[in-house]
């Protein structure tokens, strides 16, 4: 996939701008006033126990949940918001969102189609060939294994080429040869400018990818660092600090 | 508009090529169809009731019943493994959603409608004769209403442990004015009367379908907001 072709402008200054974000489920703050700004290329890994938040956030940047109170601007463009922002972000999940009577290529088809992606089945080879799905583009998604499904999730929620990647556990079900690609992937489309927010349990594979890194409990950060100042081999100490200093 | 018209297209057509492929839900309503069709004519006494009394109860009441196993798989196809996040995450509109959405039931109701009608018209021995234009008419109008209440419905109840049992328990209640407006309309076609006399039925079948499409399509963006 030619990443550096295919992505759409990237609008200058902060692709994602939250301020004091909180979203509610009745009395529970499931997120709590989070601020933080990503620009082009940026990868923010965000960590944290289940129940922290970090799938709210991320739900709510992708226009899925609005926000209770605060901001979040994505391309500048304030959310909740419609179509303008919801094309320019790719989501990825642990949930693959896919059809299962469906094969990969009319699953990423489809999408690609929501998308108005032109050039459609040359996208869909492009995006399947990046995951390495093509010489199963036409199986049954319900035929693949749990790591396949995980690979063609991902084509799907690249095949528009999106100025913010949100990822939520998107190593999940995935073997090495799948973790190396998506890795790949991420690293080349930081490269091109797309913002990235990764949520996942595993701290080595978050910062490997970062330049930002955030612990995230009960719906707040309780620590935010430029990945330039986190020392990766202590920062799994650093990560149990912060949780019992969140507490 | 041509944008959220062709967008529901596209949610409709991937609809119906998973029903395509999985024909699960087409073949059980065409099954429970025949099945209410057998089952009446074996209950039914022809020396009591007429077959025109009782053909259009017979067809409408297996139309609504087969009708809400292809409206429940409507959203439970989007419920597997979180679809409807994909489908919510994209650009298109909530209201091309559900349009796409009624348009594929639409579709899957007058399949149904298809095969259950000529077999209606065997088992019955129907004299249908000039009415077989305006029966369709009243067919179609009736599944617009029929398929807009319960699209609406099936969205709502899809997230719910007791889907399948809540969503005939929401949307009978409001397929009453459109099954009964059908059920006259059917009954004074087959007797023969003139079409001008079933008009008033036809009116407020029209009337239904136009206040349900715009209220089921401007509703809908809320029951996916929380």
């Amino acid at each position: 996939m030619s990443l550096s072709s295919s992505t759409t402008a990237i609008a200058p200054g902060p692709v994602v701008e939250v301020v004091a974000l909180t979203r509610a489920f009745g009395p529970r703050k499931a997120v709590a006033g989070v601020t933080f700004s990503l620009g082009a290329g940026d990868c923010l890994a965000l960590f944290g126990p289940n129940g922290a938040g970090k799938t709210t956030l991320l739900r709510v940047l992708a226009g899925l949940l609005k926000p209770s109170s605060g901001s979040a601007r994505v391309s500048g463009i304030a959310l909740p918001a419609g179509a303008d922002v919801r094309s320019k972000v790719g989501l990825i999940s642990h949930h693959t969102m896919l059809y299962d009577a469906l094969s990969p290529r009319e699953n990423v088809s489809f999408a690609a189609r929501l998308y108005s992606v032109p050039h459609v089945s040359t996208r869909v080879e492009d995006s399947l060939r990046r995951m390495s799905m093509l010489e199963r583009a036409d199986t049954p998604v319900r035929a693949l294994s749990r790591g396949m499904q995980q690979r063609v999730s991902i084509a799907r929620a690249m095949v528009h080429s999106p100025q913010l990647v949100l990822a939520d556990e998107p190593y999940s079900g995935l073997d090495d040869s799948g973790a190396r690609a998506l890795t790949a992937l991420l690293q080349e489309l930081r490269a091109v400018g797309t913002a990235i927010i990764i949520v996942t349990h595993n701290l080595a594979q978050g910062l490997s990818l970062a330049t930002h890194a955030a612990v995230m409990q009960s719906g707040r950060f309780v620590r935010y660092d430029r990945r330039s100042e986190v020392d990766v081999t202590s920062y799994s100490t650093t990560y149990r600090e912060a949780l019992n200093s969140g507490e | 508009m041509s944008e959220t018209i062709s967008a529901a297209w596209l949610i409709a057509r991937k609809d119906l090529a998973i029903e395509f492929r999985t024909r699960s839900a087409f073949f059980s309503a065409v099954v429970f169809a025949l099945l209410g069709l057998v089952i009446f004519y074996y209950a039914w006494d022809p020396t009591a009731v007429s077959v025109t009394d009782l053909a259009p109860g017979v067809l409408w009441v297996i139309f609504t019943f087969s009708g809400l196993l292809g409206l429940h798989r409507s959203f439970g196809i989007e419920a597997a493994d979180h679809a409807i996040d994909g489908l919510l995450a994209s650009p298109v509109s909530r209201h091309a959603i559900f349009l796409g959405k009624a348009i594929a039931n639409l579709i899957f109701v007058a399949a149904v409608q298809m095969i259950a009608i000529p077999a209606l018209v065997l088992f019955y021995n129907l004299p249908l004769g000039d009415v077989v234009g305006p029966l369709i008419a009243i067919a179609l109008l009736a599944a617009i209403g029929l398929v807009v209440v319960g699209t609406l419905f099936s969205a709502m109840v899809v997230n719910t442990r007791l889907a399948e049992l809540l969503l005939p328990m929401l949307a009978l209640p409001f397929f009453v004015p459109i099954v009964i407006a059908a059920t006259q309309a059917t009954a004074k076609l087959l007797s023969g009367r003139p079409v001008s006399e079933a008009d008033a039925w036809l009116k407020l079948l029209v009337a239904f379908d136009i206040v349900f499409v715009a209220a089921c399509t401007l509703a809908y963006p809320f029951t996916v907001e929380d």
